[in-house]
């Protein structure tokens, strides 16, 4: 059987397929969240090394991962739309911003919280936190430029530029803990392997896949609002039920 | 292991619901945000389509 693919890259009908995929996702991460956090918290055994204060890790690491992962999807969804055109890809970049740009200040805050009870300090300026900190600001400033070009195909330009020039970080943030000397551990899932527990490996992946579900969830959310603001005045919009419905 | 000694999380119960806490609440607000940005979306594409309805009714009315 042969999809459409191009059907629902026209945002008339991803603004219809999102409200239908919405529920699942999101019931679909509720549930990780609860699985993940019950073997966090119950099942994986106290660490060695740093007693409970490791069991951050479980939220420290996926919004990590996801800060920059989300930025990855973010800067390729500009790229399709500056390069083909197509409306809704960057419409999806821009609805994904905010949720990057939360992750990545989850990934900082936790981390801090992290990094005193371990290090004896909030934060330092090594090379790991502050090209986290430089993911943040480039999500914020996406936002912000995109914010205030008032035409929107100029802003898409502008802000995929931004986009794509600044994903060279992300690789940066993800090898920092090679390339320089840090106080921040080296990654402890490798490709080789990993050292940890296998509760606390299950409880990192529930955790990792639900925040990626909420993310898609919440993104989807967002991308129906910015179509509709859009598409504003088109008779599509106009004649949808829940135009109907009297303020 | 008693609820109480959970909560307390071998003293760094601080570090531990700090970053739980936080996250959550990071969660909470962008799902409100994110419903309170469709409820206005919504009201002012209303408000937009009717006032437009109304100027085409006046049109009509006056030709």
């Amino acid at each position: 059987m042969a999809i459409n693919w191009f059907k629902y890259s026209a945002p008339t009908t991803f603004y219809g397929l999102a409200g239908k995929l919405i529920p699942y996702f999101a019931w679909a991460a509720a549930i990780l969240f609860v699985i993940g956090l019950y073997i966090g918290f119950f099942v994986a055994p106290t660490d060695a090394v740093q007693s409970e204060a490791y069991r951050i890790m479980f939220i420290h690491v996926p919004a990590s991962i996801l800060s920059m992962f989300i930025y990855l999807v973010m800067a390729g969804y500009a790229a399709l739309g500056l390069i083909f055109k197509t409306r809704l890809s960057a419409m999806m970049a821009q609805a994904l911003a905010p949720t990057g740009a939360l992750f990545a200040f989850i990934s900082l805050w936790t981390g801090a919280l992290w990094g005193k009870p371990m290090w004896g300090a909030w934060w330092v300026w090594d090379a790991r936190l502050t090209s986290e900190l430089i993911l943040l600001f480039l999500y914020l400033g996406f936002i912000a430029l995109q914010a205030s070009i008032e035409d929107s195909r100029r802003a898409d330009k502008a802000g995929a530029l931004l986009a794509i020039v600044g994903s060279v970080n992300v690789p940066i943030i993800y090898f920092s803990v090679k390339w320089w000397n840090t106080l921040h551990q080296g990654s402890t899932i490798k490709f080789s392997g990993t050292s940890m527990h296998i509760a606390m490996q299950q409880a990192m992946l529930a955790m990792l896949i639900a925040c990626w579900l909420y993310a898609i969830a919440v993104t989807l959310a967002r991308v129906r609002s910015i179509i509709l603001e859009r598409e504003a005045n088109t008779t599509w919009v106009n004649e949808l039920p829940e135009m109907k419905v009297q303020s | 292991m008693s609820w109480a000694d959970f909560f307390a999380m071998n003293g760094y119960a601080f570090y531990v619901w700090g970053s739980y806490g936080a996250a959550l609440l990071v969660f909470a607000i962008e799902i409100v945000m994110v419903r309170h940005r469709r409820k206005v979306t919504l009201r002012e594409l209303r408000l937009m389509r009717d006032e437009m309805g109304e100027m085409e009714q006046g049109k009509r009315y006056d030709a």
